[in-house]
């Protein structure tokens, strides 16, 4: 399928990616070519095969439901890029 | 290049138990000769202080004789794995001055068994890529040139700084990871092992995560021993990855030298795919002929869905990054570019700390994730996955390991393939089957290509059974005997 610049700014929102209207023709384009390539799977008969969401042929195992972790507040916020009263700071969400 | 770096990491382990040298000499030398490599832009990162502190840690163990397995061995991380303390950026602008507040589970195994580090290695950015190119910090160079022609090469990728460094004797091993290829075809055009474990077998704990359901950390060495000692320390069951397999580790290092003799190797039969060189053709016979004069025999397989391998892995590869990569938002780590809202923050953070080809990716997976597309894209390609790991075994019913070639050409020069990105994905073609089935596998060098690079063969083993893959693999390395050497060498004299 050959993706349109409507397409491309829709996913790109969707992605949270800006994508300058300037460059949108040219990664319609990168991305058409991709996708019409990864068409050929098209070819293959997958009626009735199961979907394969990983390889492990384990079951996710369990642990206790206890508290094992915590307490480093100042670690966590050390990487942000901003931070007030011990909380992560965003622009203003709600007026 | 002096005496030290010219060791394996077995001739180093055992020296260092003599008391030939001491761990900080070998240190020293492993940093002088990171420092001879700058210019191939091998490290993002060098940690000489904490190398030699590790170095004088080991030497006080081994004085008292109880030194640990790898007790100063000087390792290259790849700058994918969280390093405590030390700076983490997966090759991205994005993840600029991250330092992580905890260690990943495989670079504790490591330090726990007394290797040393020496830095951080660059990569492709979020280990996307098959030539190091798309690092945000500049494009690794090769240590190798061809013959007669001084252009730069790209040492493969994703975890290509890690294979050049080994490749340059700037370190004595180094870690990679491998989602489509990223430990072994980077492995094959250096001229070193490369070995990828079955899928869980190493923990993906505070590795940065690409594509959750193909990622696995693997050793990257001059020889298939190496590789074994490194694949010990590294591996292990690891409570804090659900998917990492609560089964005992083996003594890899016993398979080595182990005889073939009996054992069954399939050829498969769809790996002659078309175009593929002469060269890459005629190596691969002669893999062939090694293994049957070391007594195995070898019987054709069928592995049909194997065309389908590289679609089917750039859908799911792209969907899976598209969710792991939701996370750099521009609030808890790495960089921010403001916005007048919370939403154009984001948009500008990532669009600013992208680079093109993961951006393509993330798009891509946005895409085959988005309501309409969802099954004719993302859940076809499921199904197909299936078909493929159901191949193998049907494979692994005639035969105990797969011989094939480990990419289809030698290095390329920096800058080819830049312009067509499918072009770039065909170089994974007979690696990426492997992570879809989550099996092992191991390239390992067995020859020079028409005009002087190294060549690798693949082998790839039931899952689990990376003893046999390491096995076949050391019968190929002695019938090879590769000892060909690339056009740089860190720290020669």
């Amino acid at each position: 399928m050959a993706l349109d610049k409507a397409t491309v700014e829709r996913i790109a929102t969707l992605a949270r990616i800006k994508v300058p209207a300037s460059d949108r023709e040219t990664l319609a384009g990168e991305l058409s070519k991709i996708l019409r390539w990864i068409e050929q799977l098209n070819e293959v008969d997958t009626k009735g095969v199961a979907p394969m969401t990983g390889v492990a042929s384990m079951k996710l195992p369990m642990r206790d439901d206890k508290i094992t972790d915590g307490g480093m507040r100042d670690k966590i916020l050390a990487n942000a890029p901003d931070r007030a009263d011990g909380f992560f700071a965003v622009p203003k969400v709600v007026e | 290049m002096t005496a030290l770096t010219g060791l394996t990491l077995a001739g180093a382990r055992d020296g260092l138990k003599r008391k030939a040298f001491t761990a900080r000499e070998l240190a020293q030398a492993y940093i002088a000769a990171m420092e001879a490599a700058r210019p191939l832009k091998a490290f993002l990162k060098e940690t000489p202080e904490r190398a030699l502190e590790a170095a004088k840690q080991s030497d006080a163990r081994l004085a008292k004789g109880n030194g640990l397995p790898l007790d100063g061995v000087p390792v290259a991380v790849k700058d994918l794995f969280c390093t405590e303390g030390v700076e983490t950026t997966a090759g991205s602008r994005i993840l600029g001055g991250f330092k992580p507040p905890y260690e990943s589970t495989v670079t504790s195994n490591l330090w726990r068994s007394g290797a040393v580090m020496l830095g951080k290695t660059n990569l492709d950015e979020f280990a996307m890529g098959s030539s190091n190119v798309t690092s945000a910090y500049g494009a690794v160079e090769s240590p190798w040139r061809r013959r007669g022609d001084n252009r730069p090469l790209v040492p493969g990728g994703s975890s290509g700084g890690s294979a050049a460094a080994v490749a340059a004797r700037a370190a004595l091993a180094a870690i990679g990871t491998d989602t489509g290829g990223s430990i072994r075809q980077p492995a094959s055009f250096c001229g070193i092992v490369g070995m990828k474990p079955t899928y869980g077998r190493c923990s993906r704990w505070g590795i940065v995560a690409f594509a959750s359901s193909l990622d696995q950390a693997g050793p990257m060495t001059r020889d298939v021993r190496d590789a074994a000692i490194m694949l010990k320390a590294m591996a292990g069951h690891d409570a804090r990855d659900s998917t990492s397999a609560d089964l005992p580790v083996p003594d890899f290092e016993q398979s080595v030298g182990q005889s073939i003799k009996g054992l069954k190797i399939g050829i498969p039969r769809e790996y002659r795919i078309d175009g593929m060189p002469k060269e890459i053709e005629a190596l691969w016979r002669r893999g062939i002929a090694w293994v049957e004069d070391a007594g195995a025999k070898t019987v054709e397989i069928s592995l049909p869905m194997t065309k389908y391998a590289l679609a089917t892995y750039y859908i799911i590869a792209p969907a899976e990054a598209s969710a792991n990569l939701a996370r750099y938002d521009g609030v808890r780590f790495g960089l921010r570019v403001p916005g007048e809202t919370l939403d154009e923050m984001y948009e500008n953070t990532r669009a600013a700390g992208f680079g093109a080809e993961v951006k393509r990716r993330v798009l891509i997976g946005t895409y085959v994730l988005s309501a309409g597309y969802y099954d004719a894209y993302y859940l076809k390609a499921q199904q197909v996955r299936t078909l493929i790991a159901r191949d193998f075994t049907a494979a692994f019913k005639s035969c105990d390991a797969i011989l094939t070639p480990t990419a289809p050409s030698a290095a390329f020069a920096i800058g080819d393939k830049m312009d067509d990105p499918i072009a770039m994905y065909l170089n994974d073609v007979f690696t990426v089957p492997v992570n879809l089935a989550g099996l092992p596998g191991i390239s390992v060098p067995a020859g020079l290509s028409a005009d002087g690079l190294p060549l690798g063969l693949q082998v790839i083993g039931k899952a689990f059974d990376e003893a046999t893959v390491i096995r076949v693999g050391s019968a190929l390395e002695a019938a090879a005997k590769f000892d060909a050497q690339p056009a740089f060498l860190a720290g020669r004299a």
